[in-house]
Parts: C-alpha cells; sequence; structure tokens
C-alpha cells in the first residue's frame, strides 16, 4: 500500500495546477479519490465527519442490485435454453447470461462514465459518484437484445440531457436511468417493442428463419395482457402462476423479472436507510389501492379484472418501486412528500397499464412523471410548515 | 412542576476520551487572550494600548456600534500585546497577568430592590454583558430590547462535553442570584431546560422562579436552540436571550461579590488527551498551559503520522485554535484529537472499518453499540452536491426543514430564509446535519451565511 501511496504522491504534481498534465486534474483526482480516501482534513465547521460518503451510499445501491443482477444473467440462459430447446446445465445458463449481459455493462459504463468524466473535467469539479449506479440500473432495464450502439446512445442521451445539462449528479430533475430508457422506446420503437427482443437469441432467429421451439412466444405477461390475453401465459404456453412470477421465471428485462430478487435488494437499501421504505411502501399501496378499486368496476374477462396483487409481481414494477422511484435525487424530499409521491407513483403504474393499449408498461412513465411533480408535492408541503411559522407569528 | 419533553431525533456520537469527573488542576496562564473574534459580527473598537494596566473587569474593547457594550479583561495585569491581522482586524488582546488577580470592586444593586435598568448598568460596565447572547443570530444581546424570555440549556450534550452537574455543583447560590437578576429583564420569565435523566443532581433542580422543563433524547438536545424550538419557537419579530449556566455563576459572584470573576471548570477531553479530566481557568487561557495532559505519544493512522487538532470548545462546534491559540470566551471545553491526514486504501469500499462510526447503516458500527471511537478530522470523502437529503431530518429535533432552508440560504433569498425559520437556528443547531452529510457540505458555513445576510438585510 506504502509503494502504491508513494507512486500516487510522485505523479501528483503533474495533474495539480501547473503540471503538465493538470488538464486531466478530475480524472486523475477520481482515480485517486478511488484508491484511496484521501487525506483531506475539515476545514470549518464540524471537526469530525461521519465515515459514510457518497461512494459508500453509491456501493450499497450496487450492492442491492446484485441479487437482480444474478438472477438476471441466469434467466438470460434459461429463456434462451427453452426457447431454443437447448438442454443447457445451470453453469452453461450462467455462462451464456454472463456473455450476454457483459457487454451491456461495459457499455454503459464505458460511454456513462466517460461523459461524466469529460463534464466533470470542463466545469473542475470532482467526478461524481452518481452514474455507479446509473450505470449499473440501464442494463438491467434493457431487454437483453438491445443493440449495443443504441445503448450507447441511450446512455449518451441520459447522462447529457437528463443529468449534466441540469449541473450533474443532484441537480437533475428526472432519474437518468429511466431516461435512458424512455430514449430507447420513443427513439427507437421497432427495434425495442414485441414479443421477440426480450430473449435472447428470438430476433436473430426470426431474421434466419430459425428454428424455435414449437410454441414458444417470446412476449412477456404484460404484452399478453397488451394483446387482450388475461390468462398470462409462460413461453411454452402452460398457464403462468403467481409464484413463478414471483421468481421471475419469465421474459422481461433483464433486472426486472425477479420479484424476490428484488426484495433482498429492497432489504439491503431498507435496512441501510439508503433508500426511502416510505416511498416503496406507499408505492406498493397505491397499486394495490387502485388495482383493487378497477377491479370492483373492471369488466369480467379483461385486464381489469386481474387481481390487483398480479401488478406487484409483473414488468417493472417491483424495479420501479425498489430502485428507481427512491432515487434520493427526483424523487420526493420531504417526508410528508414521499408519502404521497409513492402512493401517486404506484396509482398511475397501474392505471397507465390498464387504460393505455398503446404500452404494456406503466411504470416507466408513472415514475418520470411523479420525477416532475416531486418538486410540487415537496413545495406543497413545506409551504405548510411555513404556514405553521406565519401562523403564530404576530407580525406578518 | 418540571414539563416533560422527549426528542426523538438525534445522535450522541459515541466519541473516546470522556473527561474524569475529577478537578486535576487551577489553571493559571501567564498570558491571557481577549478575542474580538470570539464575539460574531461584532466590529470592535479598541480601549487600551500595549503597556496599559488593567484589573479583572477593565474593559479592553467596546462594541463599535453598541459602545455600550465593553468586553473585559478576565485576569489583572498588563497589556502585552495587541495582535491584529489582515487590514489591521483586531485578532487578540494579551495580557501578563498578575501572580494574584486583583478585582475592580463594582457596587451592585440588591438585586430584589433593582430595576432592569440598574442591573443592566452593572452587567454592561463590568464586561459580564458579553454573556448574554440572543436569538435570533445567536449574537451579544442589546440592552435596549426587552426580551420575551430568557432561555438556558442546564446541560452540554454534545460530544465530551463536560457535565455542568459536576463543575456547577457548589454554584447552586450564585445561580439562583442570577436567575433573579434575569428575571428582571424579561417579563416573560426564564426558562431552564435540564437533563430528564439526570436532573436530581442538577443545581437547576431547585431553583426558584424559573419554568423548568426536562428533555431527554440525544443530542442536541442540550442545544438551547433546540429546546427553544420545542417550548415556544421564535417568531419573526420577537426576540429571545440566552445564556450559558456557567456565566450564571459569575452573574452570581458580581452580584454577591462585585466581581466580574469568570473563571470556570472545563473539560479537557478527546482520544489525544492522557487522562481527560476537568481543569479550573478563566477564557483565555493558553493551550500550551494544558499541554501537559495530552499524551506525547506518537500516533500513526494505517502508518501515516497524524498530529493533534486543538480545539476551544466540542468537536462539533468548537473552533480550531491550535497548540499556540487559547481558550474562546463561550467555551466550557477544550477537546484534542488526532488531525485525518491519513490516506485509507479503498476506505469507502471496505466492508468493516472497524475504528470507525457512522450513524448511517452502511457500516457495521451498529452491532457495537457500546463502543467509543477514536475520532479524528479527516473528512471521509469529498464535497458534492445535496443528493441524501433525509438523513438531516433524523438528527434535527426541530420543527424545520433543513435543506430548504439551507437552498434558500445559498440562493439569498431572504423571504424565504425568514418563511423557513432562519430566526430559529444558529450554527450549532444543525451541527449535527453537517456530521451525518454523506455530501459533505459544509452546513454550519452556510447557516452563518444566512445569519450574516439577515443582519445586514435587517439592520
Amino acid at each position: 500500500m506504502k509503494s502504491l501511496l508513494n507512486f500516487v504522491e510522485k505523479i501528483k504534481p503533474t495533474f495539480s495546477k501547473g503540471g503538465k498534465l493538470s488538464f486531466l486534474h478530475s480524472t486523475f483526482d477520481a482515480f485517486e479519490t478511488f484508491l484511496f480516501v484521501p487525506n483531506t482534513v475539515t476545514k470549518s465547521g464540524a471537526h469530525i465527519r461521519d465515515c459514510v460518503d457518497l461512494k459508500r451510499v453509491m456501493t450499497i445501491v450496487i450492492i442491492a442490485l446484485m441479487p437482480a443482477l444474478a438472477f438476471g444473467i441466469w434467466n438470460v440462459g434459461e429463456q434462451h435454453s427453452i426457447a431454443f430447446g437447448l438442454d443447457m446445465s445451470f453453469i452453461e445458463k450462467v455462462w451464456f447470461g454472463f456473455l450476454k449481459v457483459l457487454p451491456l455493462i461495459i457499455v454503459s459504463y464505458v460511454v456513462g462514465l466517460g461523459i461524466e468524466f469529460i463534464s466533470a473535467q470542463l466545469r473542475g469539479h470532482e467526478v461524481n459518484e452518481g452514474y455507479l449506479v446509473s450505470g449499473m440500473i440501464i442494463p438491467l432495464i434493457m431487454p437483453v437484445d438491445v443493440p449495443l450502439w443504441i445503448l450507447a446512445l441511450a446512455v449518451a442521451f441520459a447522462v447529457i440531457i437528463g443529468k449534466e445539462v441540469f449541473g450533474g449528479t443532484g441537480m437533475n430533475i428526472w432519474n437518468p436511468a429511466l431516461i435512458a430508457r424512455a430514449f430507447v422506446f420513443f427513439a427507437y420503437p421497432s427495434q425495442i417493442s414485441g414479443d421477440t427482443i426480450w430473449v435472447e437469441g428470438l430476433n436473430a432467429a426470426k431474421a434466419n428463419a430459425m428454428q424455435v421451439v414449437d410454441g414458444f412466444s417470446g412476449a412477456t405477461p404484460l404484452g399478453q395482457a397488451a394483446n387482450g390475453a388475461i390468462d398470462f401465459t409462460t413461453t411454452t404456453g402452460e398457464p403462468l402462476t403467481l409464484m413463478q412470477a414471483f421468481i421471475g421465471t419469465m421474459p422481461g428485462s433483464i433486472g426486472e423479472t425477479s420479484t424476490i430478487a428484488i426484495l433482498l435488494g429492497a432489504v439491503i437499501l431498507i435496512w441501510t436507510g439508503v433508500a426511502s421504505w416510505k416511498i416503496m411502501v406507499s408505492c406498493v399501496a397505491g397499486a394495490l389501492g387502485v388495482g383493487f378499486l378497477i377491479n370492483g368496476f373492471a369488466a369480467p374477462e379483461t385486464f381489469a379484472a386481474v387481481p390487483a396483487y398480479w401488478h406487484l409481481v409483473l414488468g417493472g414494477f417491483a424495479f420501479g418501486a425498489v430502485f428507481m422511484a427512491t432515487d434520493p435525487v427526483t424523487s420526493a424530499q420531504t417526508e410528508t412528500g414521499k408519502w404521497i409521491y409513492g402512493f401517486l407513483v404506484g396509482a398511475l403504474a397501474v392505471i397507465i397499464r390498464l387504460f393505455n393499449p398503446g404500452y404494456p408498461e406503466g411504470m416507466m412513465l408513472a415514475i418520470l412523471l411523479m420525477n416532475t411533480f416531486a418538486p410540487l408535492i415537496d413545495y406543497y408541503v413545506v409551504e405548510g410548515n411555513i404556514k405553521k411559522r406565519i401562523k403564530r407569528s404576530t407580525i406578518k | 412542576m418540571i414539563k416533560h419533553i422527549q426528542l426523538n431525533k438525534g445522535l450522541d456520537i459515541p466519541v473516546k476520551g470522556a473527561a474524569e469527573l475529577r478537578i486535576e488542576k487551577n489553571i493559571v496562564s501567564e498570558v491571557v487572550s481577549v478575542k474580538p473574534v470570539n464575539f460574531k459580527n461584532l466590529t470592535p473598537k479598541l480601549l487600551v494600548r500595549e503597556g496599559d494596566a488593567v484589573k479583572a473587569g477593565s474593559i479592553l474593547f467596546i462594541d463599535k456600534y453598541r459602545p455600550e457594550i465593553g468586553f473585559a479583561s478576565p485576569v489583572s495585569g498588563t497589556v502585552e500585546q495587541v495582535v491584529r491581522g489582515e487590514k489591521r482586524k483586531l485578532l487578540e488582546i494579551r495580557v501578563k497577568a498578575d501572580q494574584t488577580t486583583d478585582y475592580i470592586k463594582f457596587n451592585t444593586p440588591d438585586v430584589v430592590k433593582a430595576s432592569a435598568e440598574e442591573i443592566k448598568k452593572v452587567l454592561l460596565e463590568s464586561g459580564l454583558w458579553a454573556a448574554m447572547k440572543q436569538r435570533p443570530y445567536g449574537i451579544v444581546a442589546n440592552p435596549a430590547d426587552e426580551p420575551r424570555a430568557i432561555f438556558v440549556s442546564a446541560f452540554d450534550s454534545a460530544p465530551l462535553a463536560p457535565d455542568y452537574n459536576f463543575t456547577l455543583k457548589d454554584e447552586a447560590a450564585n445561580i439562583q442570584v442570577a436567575v433573579d437578576v434575569l428575571n428582571k429583564l424579561t417579563k416573560g420569565g426564564v426558562y431552564v431546560g435540564v437533563n430528564a435523566k439526570t436532573s436530581a443532581t442538577s443545581p437547576f433542580n431547585h431553583l426558584k422562579n424559573v419554568k423548568l422543563y426536562g428533555f431527554s433524547g440525544a443530542h442536541p438536545a442540550g442545544n438551547v436552540g433546540v429546546q427553544i424550538n420545542n417550548i415556544a419557537p421564535i417568531n419573526k419579530g420577537e426576540i429571545v436571550w440566552t445564556i450559558d449556566p456557567m456565566f450564571m455563576a459569575a452573574i452570581g459572584k458580581l452580584f454577591t461579590k462585585g466581581i466580574y470573576d469568570v473563571t470556570r471548570t472545563i473539560a479537557v477531553a478527546g482520544n489525544r488527551v492522557e487522562k481527560p479530566c476537568y481543569v479550573t481557568c478563566v477564557p483565555g487561557t493558553q493551550i500550551k498551559d494544558l499541554d501537559f495532559l495530552v499524551s506525547k505519544k506518537e500516533v500513526e493512522i494505517f502508518d501515516q503520522e497524524c498530529g493533534c487538532r486543538y480545539i476551544s470548545g466540542n468537536v462539533l462546534t468548537g473552533s480550531n485554535v491550535g497548540a499556540e491559540g487559547s481558550l474562546d470566551f463561550y467555551s466550557n471545553m477544550v477537546s484534542v484529537i488526532s488531525e485525518g491526514n491519513y490516506y485509507e486504501m479503498f476506505g469507502w469500499v471496505k466492508p468493516m472499518r472497524f475504528g470507525k462510526f457512522s450513524f448511517s447503516k452502511s457500516y457495521f458500527s451498529w452491532l457495537t453499540p457500546k463502543k467509543q471511537y477514536k475520532v479524528d478530522t479527516n473528512l471521509n470523502g469529498g464535497e458534492r452536491a445535496f443528493v441524501v437529503s433525509d438523513v438531516y431530518g433524523k438528527v434535527l429535533p426541530m420543527d424545520i426543514y433543513p435543506v430548504y432552508l439551507l437552498k434558500a440560504i445559498l440562493a439569498d433569498d431572504i423571504d424565504k430564509m425568514e418563511q423557513l425559520g432562519i430566526y430559529e437556528v444558529i450554527e450549532e443547531d444543525l451541527a449535527l446535519c453537517e456530521y451525518v452529510c454523506p455530501s459533505k457540505i459544509n452546513i454550519q458555513d452556510i447557516v452563518s451565511k444566512g445569519i450574516a445576510t439577515m443582519i445586514k438585510e435587517m439592520a
């Protein structure tokens, strides 16, 4: 450790102000602080500081994403093997999935962090940790067959338009990962919709007229619902049980299918206090509340009549509620506001799913919409505090 | 009848090195410093020159804009040096102390019969007025005002803070005199907040003519600002005064003996102090004279040598005075901790960092709730924008939205600051927010900026 520290110290002047490579200052700084917690001491204010920093907070979120990622990797292999009738072992499925998912993660991080480094450099700031999480979330909410160039474009759009134009991490209005997802959805609808994109190899198989297992359909349950089906089936046409949907052995975006893996992440986030349990709970309450209400009025044999709890295990609901609605920057920031915000995210997601035939998945739009309105919710909560203060004062 | 208030937000940082309940020594410094910079927002006007003889209670400098407020020398002797900084800013007046302190004898009225004006006159001419602070802003009170009430917090809940039940245990009579004095200055009464857990042994427990409140909860329950906010928050246009218990003892001495005696028992604590304990001394005592208590062992953290930081006050709100500095006027303790100028490889990603405490559960210090930690001054990260903003609310037991207030200050929005409660807070109230902030934002600096703006705008 000492020798590495000495080396870092030695090359430091080259990157500092006046040094030859001073234009790479932010980059150097990012790598230095990655290797070592720096020797900065408090200059004013409290002399001692908690040992938690943003790097740590972001690391916790990434750890919480691991179960969903691991399940997603296996599920890519699993769905592929079912589609093509291959007899693959557990290890083979994981390896297959790993090889498919890894390029997505690499592209996401290289493009996203590259832009982060450049903009930190231009501004003369330290590189922010925010993208460490977005960079992991973005691949997890993409279909596995998304072309890498589309992913790269989406990441660039999300980081530049979704975040850097507002001033970087902490300043953005919308969740950057969802901006990436929305970009892909609206800019490349033909490449990212239909029944063939959710399972690796289906697109290529269709193009090359390759043989897929008889009766196999890559449609996700929400996709089936959008086509009017109400008895959800697995890819091989068997009825889909609630338990299967909960475990997540069905096609979908890489990280979103397994509610149980996501719940593991939720436990980590709630226990460490990194994400707000209030948002998660109220989001589920919103979905169930509106869902059951609609159940009461729904015509039988329609998607609206499917029991509301199905919404929790289908599509990106769980992933969105746990990892994206709770983004501390773009969600409501007052405690009362969080209850309202979370409830509306859940409620809107179900409403969009049920009443918007054009788009089967409502979670992305619900969260983006509520990101937009979160400051308004907070405004009224804070206004309540202000009113109270004015009321007890004798001088207006 | 004691009213009880339970505060559920806050944090007691488990810092190692609390002072043992014994008075080690009476410290008499050869030189005592009186520092105008201790008084926020003060423009001082010097009244003495180098070489002048002074007594304890002689006014050394006054407030240029409120010349009736003077600041006195705590010892007798000769003015040795007037230290000035950039632009001739008055930094410090160094008084070479006599062997025995010679006090000015003030004529004090009978407290029972005296009028508010007579009381104010004595406090002002003795220099003890400086002990009276006002809210909003936390500056020295204006004698022309009549406060809504006067608030005293009878305990300090900050890390390693001295135990007033111990340091003031013989001062109950003086404190009662001070209460009677304070009652003359306001019609609203004197509110005293005691620690509900230890109120039985508090010298404040049996006071007459006070409104007694018991507070339980973690720091900042002992901050007078937090107590005011929970008893009766300050509204726009209102003024309340606050005073530290150790100055109440001094007021008692002023009105019974007629002397300006601000001698106090302070804690010398922190992990770099060999045997943390209490000493008695006057404000302005040189840190050098306390240095015999500091461990001479070299301390290495991750094989890197780390020096000491000498803080007048506690580790959250004190000032970094250095080994050559002196005790601040309002300080009730000296903290000595390690400087954190070390690198820690992969510190942020290590699953366990046994030596470090965190309020967040992202480390495992919650597994060892009884453990005390050797703290140091490492920032533990880099400064960032506001990201995790709900953590502040967990350590601030006040009806205030801290992030919104801080953003209003940063935006210089005076109306918003006022609406969001700038009158109710001073720096120390948000010190814990600064401690827990993962973005390492200097919150106390922001509050200072807000207060400075308000003073300028409301003048």
